[in-house]
């Protein structure tokens, strides 16, 4: 695809945007434009699309062909144990003062296809957690969501899975979470018994529950400044005092106002935790 | 906000980190141009890439977080597993989606959306490597009207990233890594970012 004038893409990119906000109720407003006009033009060239104006007629003209679109502007690229060093941070660190409480409650926001929910998931089982823990896992996109429930993932990546559970501190034989058929992974489903699917959209709904820990990894990068403070708002409202927040390695709160209610519990794994 | 003006752009792969430290640890630490580097990388390591930047550069080295504003004085790095994409407001924004070309962080990814931002004000330059990766990007930045540099692939140590983008932008600018160095002296001395 080659485009004569950038600023006109991004211009009818704009007028997309408030357009999918009034017919689908999806608003995008806030979101980072960079990755917006590269998942857009990864979309034109992908569906042979060569103009902003044939996109908006099929994204109008037919709900499934939106919900692709949304699944492919809404970044949903996650991995198991992305960060071997967070998830044994959360492992000595975290996991034994949840287990002080009767019951746990954790919210993955932004949990896509699952890859993270079951590696949490593994977690609390090996530290003798997940039969008290409630996990809510919610995402914008419906799709990932069955997906997620679905917990089954290519075995492409299964030498990375391993090399990230051993290094994440697992203690059991990685292999005995999953069965191995025709070149996927079938995660066990008794590790997510206790999890609740939510369709949530960080940009628009508000808090429905207070928990113990929160867990959203990368999501926030795909959102401008003003959206990250609602989401970091949102946050504060859901957790308890003395709550947990996980965030993705490079982001922060140092920006935010509810910064000065949280303390590093481990800088480099960017875990807060609220303080009053 | 970052700095308007002027920005490099310096990808690399096998041979890379060699490479780039030979031209950045030249810079005085006033040079007047933010420089962006995306060298491929192992994932899921917590590479001490940026420490040995930081101690063999005189301009400081920082891996980007999201949102760092642009600035002139730094070498930003690409974090290890992240895309790193350029904002209008020349800030950075990181990206976990697809590999491209078998990378993340990807060269070409970099590329194009500086080039989106900074058009004919882009100077990329791609080094050794034993990868495909960045010469479509360095092409793009060509067609937006900023300068494409290549390390002589007699030169890299692997010539097989150099050699695909001078296949595909015959136009381009070819330099040993002496010629790298002096020509961004000449722009140190020539613009005021």
């Amino acid at each position: 695809m080659k485009l004569d004038n950038e600023d006109l893409f991004e211009q009818e990119v704009e007028e997309l945007i408030q357009e999918i906000h009034t017919h689908y109720g999806y608003d995008f407003s806030g979101y980072a434009r960079a990755s917006v006009y590269r998942r857009i033009k990864r979309f034109l060239n992908n569906q042979h699309l060569s103009t902003i104006g044939e996109l908006r007629e099929a994204v109008f003209n037919d709900s499934f062909y939106f919900e692709s679109f949304l699944q492919e502007i809404t970044v949903n690229v996650t991995e198991m144990f992305r960060d071997p060093s967070f998830f044994l941070s959360l492992r000595t660190n975290v996991l034994p003062i949840l287990s002080t409480y009767p019951f746990i409650k954790i919210w993955d926001a932004g949990c896509s296809t699952g890859e993270e929910l079951f590696s949490l998931a593994i977690l609390l089982k090996e530290e003798g957690l997940l039969e008290r823990t409630k996990i809510y896992a919610t995402d914008i996109n419906q799709k990932v969501l069955k997906q997620a429930k679905e917990g089954i993932f290519s075995a492409s990546n299964i030498a990375a899975y391993t090399a990230g559970y051993y290094a994440s501190g697992g203690k059991q034989e990685f292999s005995s979470y999953y069965l191995s058929n025709y070149g996927s992974l079938k995660f066990d489903s008794s590790l997510i018994k206790n999890v609740v699917f939510y369709p949530h959209n960080l940009a628009t709904d508000s808090s429905f529950n207070e928990f113990h820990l929160v867990v959203c990894r990368n999501v926030l990068i795909y959102f401008n400044r003003q959206l990250q403070e609602r989401v970091f708002t949102l946050f504060d409202e859901s957790l308890v005092n003395l709550g947990y927040l996980a965030l993705g390695k490079k982001e922060t709160l140092a920006m935010s106002e509810i910064n000065k209610n949280y303390n590093f519990v481990d800088k480099g794994n960017r875990i807060y935790r609220k303080t009053g | 906000m970052g700095t308007a003006s002027h920005l490099i752009v310096i990808g690399g792969s096998w041979g890379g980190i060699q490479a780039s430290l030979s031209i950045l640890s030249a810079l005085p630490s006033d040079y007047s141009i933010p420089i962006v580097l995306v060298l491929h990388r192992l994932r899921n390591t917590d590479g001490d890439l940026n420490s040995i930047f930081e101690k063999k550069l005189l301009l400081k080295a920082q891996e980007v977080e999201e949102k760092d504003n642009i600035t002139k004085g730094y070498v930003f790095l690409a974090p290890s597993n992240y895309h790193v994409l350029i904002e209008k407001d020349y800030s950075f924004s990181l990206d976990v989606s697809e590999l491209e070309n078998y990378s993340r962080p990807s060269i070409d990814v970099t590329f194009t959306s500086a080039a989106d931002v900074y058009g004919k004000n882009l100077i990329g330059i791609l080094l050794s490597g034993a990868s495909k990766d960045g010469s479509s990007g360095l092409k793009y930045i060509f067609e937006k009207g900023g300068t494409s540099v290549v390390q002589d692939p007699r030169e890299a140590e692997v010539s097989t990233m150099p050699q695909s983008a001078i296949d595909i932008i015959p136009e381009c600018t070819v330099l040993n890594l002496e010629g790298i160095k002096e020509f961004l002296f000449f722009l140190h001395d020539h613009r005021t970012a």
